[in-house]
């Protein structure tokens, strides 16, 4: 297929993804229309630090921009926020923004990111009850977050872990409730969940797990959180942190494929060959994991990001890197490469009570993640072995009288999947 | 404010005006200077803002913390003058500082 590259390029979603994907493509040198649209007010930042230290207050906004706004305008991107997109008329090759303004393309990249999930509680709609996800969200928890405040988090994931992490930082009251018998369930296993259980215990959080909230009550503002069996916790903020929904309703209703995810191929297309699908709402093949997937980080925003700008310009599609997360909360980096689903072996390299360990996961014995905290020779070295296909045995990481990097060279290329 | 010199593998030179407490990596990125990638925005997670400090500035820079270093060890290229670039935070003393940069960050 031999044809000629696009003159006008827009991009839905002004997040990481989408803010990565403009700056690749004046990297790359395409000199034509940039259109960058998003719905928040702010150009694209980082959302990871939201939790952590833009909550605590050590970065400032101007630090949390990917890149400073006045770039766009040099870079002769434009530049719309505060806009949404409510139609993709795809046999026209226009996107229609919500006053009504028609912006044509010859590509698309949707990067419309997801939104937190809400609990279909009562009294959720009260005053002091916040989700997680944009500035404007923290900024509406600031005047809430000082000394002595009560905060109930809602669900033990990440954001909700970080965020009560940052709030006993800032000395505020922290319980967390989660309708599972341990925090981190979805996303890892017992041993490092129950090491994040036992920090936040020691910083002071209380744990109320296996429970499930039934009402939020209060008069305007929250007061406090009902469980299902009648009790009572006082506080005078929430945060809801339950996960959240990938951005998928513009691409359905125009016809595109969803499937917990806008549905691509491995150069981030959708069945629409001008229209491309990237980061937080799009699931694409990961040739690493076997499978598809619709990765929720930063790494996959930027991933997503290259691969689309390669393909729409027709250039070399980059090199794949094994996927890679982190978190941050009080003195523990966890950093992890790989995803551990489906794995039947758990072998632990040093002591959790030591506070600094990492967790190797496997299936049929071979190594498919790595959670890894205060190790970054755990982290990086697995991350390299994953991305060339290689493992190692077992037995041989439980000996921390090697360094990580000694053991490496024990490991073997994993033969191809039949 | 202080002044940074950013200088590619390429050999193309930049320098910038840097505030005071941004980070080498932040200086890169925020003027979009091609070599240093910064995924994790700072996070020490990445290892993608690799650098060369120049020979004068070894000592006033200082050496790498533990994490850092263990970090290091699994960058590409790496001689005794390489640093995460976010881990160096600009001060005054770091006027005229002169970095340059490996092939690749992968």
């Amino acid at each position: 297929m031999s044809e000629a590259l696009p003159q006008r390029i827009v991009i839905v979603g002004a997040g990481h993804a989408g803010g990565e994907a403009a700056a690749r493509l004046r990297g790359m040198g395409f000199a034509g229309d940039l259109t960058l649209i998003g719905e928040e007010r702010h150009p694209p930042y980082q959302r990871p630090p939201l939790s952590k230290k833009y909550l605590s207050g050590e970065l400032s906004l101007e630090r949390l921009l990917l890149r400073p706004p006045e770039l766009y305008a040099q870079e002769s991107i434009t530049l719309l926020l505060g806009e949404r997109v409510i139609w993709i008329d795809r046999p026209v090759k226009r996107v229609r923004l919500s006053g009504g303004r028609e912006i044509a393309y010859d590509a698309l990249i949707l990067a419309s990111g997801a939104k937190p999930r809400r609990l279909p509680l009562p009294g959720s709609d009260k005053s002091g009850v916040f989700v997680l996800r944009t500035i404007d969200d923290v900024e509406a928890m600031r005047p809430l977050f000082h000394p002595g405040s009560r905060l109930c988090v809602i669900g033990a994931g990440y954001i909700g872990l970080e965020a009560a992490a940052s709030a006993r930082q800032l000395g505020l009251e922290v319980m967390v409730l989660e309708s599972a018998a341990r925090p981190l369930g979805r996303v890892t296993s017992p041993e490092v969940a129950n090491f994040f259980l036992d920090l936040h215990t020691h910083h002071g959080v209380r744990f109320e797990l296996g429970v499930h909230a039934s009402a939020i009550l209060g008069g305007t503002h929250v007061e406090g959180v009902q469980l299902a069996d009648g009790s009572i916790l006082p506080c005078d903020a929430v945060l809801i942190g339950v996960g959240v929904k990938p951005e998928t309703d513009l691409a359905q209703q125009c016809g595109l494929a969803v499937e917990d995810g806008i549905l691509t191929d491995g150069q981030c297309r959708t069945f629409d060959p001008r229209i491309y699908a990237i980061g937080d709402c799009a699931r694409r093949p990961i040739p690493l994991l076997g499978r598809t997937a619709r990765l929720e980080s930063v790494h996959n925003a930027i991933e997503g990001a290259k691969i689309a700008a390669a393909a729409i310009l027709d250039r070399p599609a980059p090199v794949l890197e094994a996927p890679w997360f982190w978190s941050d909360q009080y003195d523990a980096k966890l950093t992890i490469a790989g995803v551990l689903d489906g794995y039947d072996q758990l072998v632990l390299r040093g002591d959790p009570k030591d506070g600094a360990f990492a967790a190797f996961y496997f299936k049929d014995s071979v190594m498919l993640a790595v959670d890894a905290v205060n190790r970054p020779a755990e982290y990086l070295g697995s991350k390299q072995l994953l991305q060339r296909n290689e493992s190692l045995a077992p037995d041989a990481i439980r000996d921390i009288s090697q360094p990580f990097k000694a053991i490496m060279a024990q490991a073997r290329v994993v033969p191809a999947k039949a | 404010m202080p002044k940074i010199t950013y200088i590619e593998h390429n050999g193309k030179s930049h320098t910038i005006e840097v505030a005071p407490g941004m980070s080498v990596m932040d200086g890169a990125v925020k003027h979009a200077i091609p070599g240093i990638d910064g995924d994790c925005g700072g996070a020490c997670a990445c290892a993608t803002c690799h650098v060369y400090v120049g020979a004068a500035w070894l000592d006033k820079v200082g050496k790498p913390s533990g994490m850092e270093e263990s970090m290091l060890d699994f960058a590409s290229d790496v001689t005794p003058a390489s640093r995460l670039s976010c881990q160096i935070k600009v001060n005054a003393d770091l006027d005229g500082l002169e970095i340059s940069m490996p092939p690749s960050q992968h």
